[in-house]
C-alpha cells in the first residue's frame, strides 16, 4: 500500500570508516499501515544495479541500535514506528562508485492477520554523491 | 426521522499525508474538527510512536488538544499481535495482557470504545471484558469483509458478547461489508496496470450482479491472464454484499460504525457503498453511537493520482451532513 515511498528519496550514500568506505546506506520506510515490531520483519532484499544482497550484509538501524535480519527475529518490543524513515547499511567494501544507481528494496513483513507476508517493494534511481 | 447518530473521523483516512509527514495528529484533529466531525478516532499504532508506552507528556498534550478543538475521544483501535514470534503462536494470556493494555490507553484519552480486530480470538475479548467494565471501556468486534454476519466467526463473538452483555462486548460493522458495486477506484487501477479490458469488465459484472465471486480466480487461470489480472479476480472475492437490514437484528450490539469509503466522487456520491439505505436503517434502528469515516482510496490511486485524503474526508463528512440531515438532530 505504501510501495512507491518505501525508499526515502535522496538518502542513498556511502558508509565510511576511517579512511576506509565500508558499504552504503539509505533511508528506507516500513511499507504498512501501522508501526511493525522489529521481529515482524522477516527480510529486507536490497538490491543495486540489479545485484542482490546476501542477507547477512543488511542492517537496519532504529533509534540509533543496528539489527541484522537475524537479530530482528528475536526483537520483540523495538518497532519500526509507521512513516518513520530507518536506516539501511549494506556491508560492502569499498561502496557504490559516485555515480547514479538502481537501488532495490523489497520487505517482507508478517502481518498479524493475514496469512501471506505483505511484500511491499520498489525500485528507484538514486545518485552517491562523488 | 430523529435521530441521534454523530459524525466523527477515524484518523485512519489521513495514514498517507501522515505517513509522508504532511499532516501531523495534531492537523488531523483540527481538519477533521473542522469539517463538523467531533468525534475522533485513533489507531496508536499508526500517529502515537511509542505505544504502548506513551508517556504522561504526551496525554497532557492530547488532554490540550481536546480542550482547544472540543473533540471527543470515540474509538480507539487494536492490533491483535498475533504473529509476533516466528516460530511459534501468541499465547492467550500475552494477548490478553496487551489488551488490557489498550484498555489503560483508551480510558486515559477519554475515549469508550475499542475497535477490536476481526481475526482477535473470542476468548481473548472474553477474559478481557471485566477490565474493560471496570474501566468504562466497550469492546466492538469489527465486521470487516469478507466475514460476514451469521458465520460460524460472527457467532462466537456474538455469543460473547450475549455471555458478557453488551454494554460491555459488542460490534463495530464496517460499512465496506455493503459494498454493492465493486469499487470503481479498484479495477480503474487495474486498467492502469495493463488489465485486459474484457476480464476486468467480466469482473465487475459478476461482483454487481450479485453472483458468486469465488469463479472469477479460476476463470483468470483458466484464461490463462497475468498476475494483474489474477489480483483483481482475488480482490473481487473480498468485498462483499450484505442486505443492510441485517443490522437490526444487532442494534444493542453496535457500539461503533466504520463509515468506510473508497471514492467520493465530485457529485458527492460514494460509487460502490450505498450511504443513504444504509443510514435509514441505521436511524430505524435507533443507532446513536458515532460514524467514523474511514477512507481506503489512497493505496488505489496512488500510482497515477496525487492522494487527497482532507478533500475525501470532506466531501464524505458533507454526504453524511446531508443524509442525516444535521438541523433535525435529536438528543
Amino acid at each position: 500500500m505504501f510501495d512507491r515511498y518505501i525508499i526515502v528519496e535522496n538518502s542513498l550514500r556511502n558508509v565510511e570508516d576511517g579512511a576506509d568506505i565500508v558499504g552504503f546506506a539509505f533511508e528506507a520506510r516500513c511499507g504498512y499501515y501501522r508501526r511493525l515490531i522489529l521481529s515482524m520483519v522477516e527480510e529486507l532484499a536490497v538490491s543495486v544495479d540489479g545485484e542482490a544482497i546476501p542477507r547477512e550484509d543488511v542492517a537496519l538501524t532504529v533509534d540509533g541500535t543496528s539489527y541484522s535480519l537475524e537479530d530482528m527475529r528475536t526483537e520483540y518490543t523495538v518497532a519500526w514506528e509507521f512513516g518513520d524513515p530507518a536506516t539501511i547499511t549494506v556491508r560492502r567494501p569499498g561502496g557504490l562508485t559516485a555515480g547514479p544507481h538502481e537501488l532495490g528494496l523489497a520487505e517482507q513483513l508478517r502481518i498479524s492477520y493475514i496469512p501471506v507476508p505483505h511484500t511491499p517493494s520498489t525500485t528507484q534511481t538514486q545518485t552517491v554523491a562523488a | 426521522m430523529t435521530h441521534s447518530i454523530k459524525r466523527g473521523v477515524s484518523l485512519y483516512s489521513f495514514q498517507e499525508e501522515f505517513f509522508l509527514r504532511e499532516l501531523s495528529l495534531e492537523d488531523c484533529i483540527r481538519i477533521s474538527v473542522g469539517f463538523g466531525a467531533f468525534g475522533i478516532e485513533t489507531i496508536a499504532e499508526q500517529m502515537m510512536p511509542g505505544f504502548p508506552n506513551l508517556t504522561e507528556d504526551f496525554y497532557r498534550r492530547w488532554d490540550g488538544w481536546r480542550e482547544q478543538y472540543g473533540f471527543q475521544p470515540t474509538a480507539h483501535d487494536m492490533f491483535a499481535e498475533l504473529k509476533l514470534y516466528p516460530d511459534r503462536e501468541r499465547p492467550t494470556d500475552e494477548l490478553v495482557a496487551d489488551l488490557k493494555k489498550d484498555i489503560d490507553h483508551t480510558a486515559r484519552l477519554g475515549a469508550t470504545v475499542i475497535r477490536i480486530l476481526a481475526a482477535t480470538p473470542a476468548e481473548v475479548v472474553e477474559l478481557a471484558a471485566p477490565y474493560a467494565r471496570d474501566k468504562g471501556i466497550k469492546l466492538a468486534t469489527e465486521i470487516h469483509s469478507p466475514r460476514r454476519f451469521g458465520s460460524e466467526w460472527f457467532e462466537s463473538h456474538l455469543e460473547v458478547a450475549q455471555r458478557v452483555g453488551s454494554d460491555v462486548v459488542g460490534i463495530c460493522p464496517d460499512l465496506g461489508i455493503f459494498v454493492k458495486r465493486l469499487p470503481r477506484v479498484l479495477w480503474e487501477r487495474s486498467l492502469r496496470d495493463g488489465a485486459d479490458p474484457d476480464f476486468v469488465k467480466r469482473v465487475v459484472d459478476v461482483y454487481d450482479s450479485g453472483e458468486d465471486t469465488s469463479i472469477l480466480p479460476v476463470e483468470a487461470e483458466r484464461l490463462n491472464l497475468g498476475p494483474i489480472e489474477q489480483d483483481l479476480a482475488v480482490q473481487a472475492t473480498r468485498f462483499i454484499w450484505e442486505e443492510p437490514r441485517r443490522l437490526l437484528d444487532y442494534m444493542p450490539f453496535i457500539h461503533h460504525v466504520h463509515a468506510k469509503f473508497y471514492d467520493i466522487d465530485e457529485s458527492g456520491e460514494e460509487y460502490s457503498i450505498p450511504y443513504g439505505e444504509i443510514i435509514s436503517v441505521l436511524k430505524e434502528g435507533g443507532y446513536d453511537g458515532y460514524l467514523s469515516s474511514e477512507y481506503e482510496g489512497n493505496r488505489h490511486i496512488q500510482d497515477a493520482f496525487e492522494v487527497d485524503s482532507v478533500e475525501q474526508v470532506r466531501r464524505h463528512q458533507e454526504m453524511m451532513a446531508r443524509l442525516l440531515d444535521d438541523e433535525k438532530q435529536g438528543d
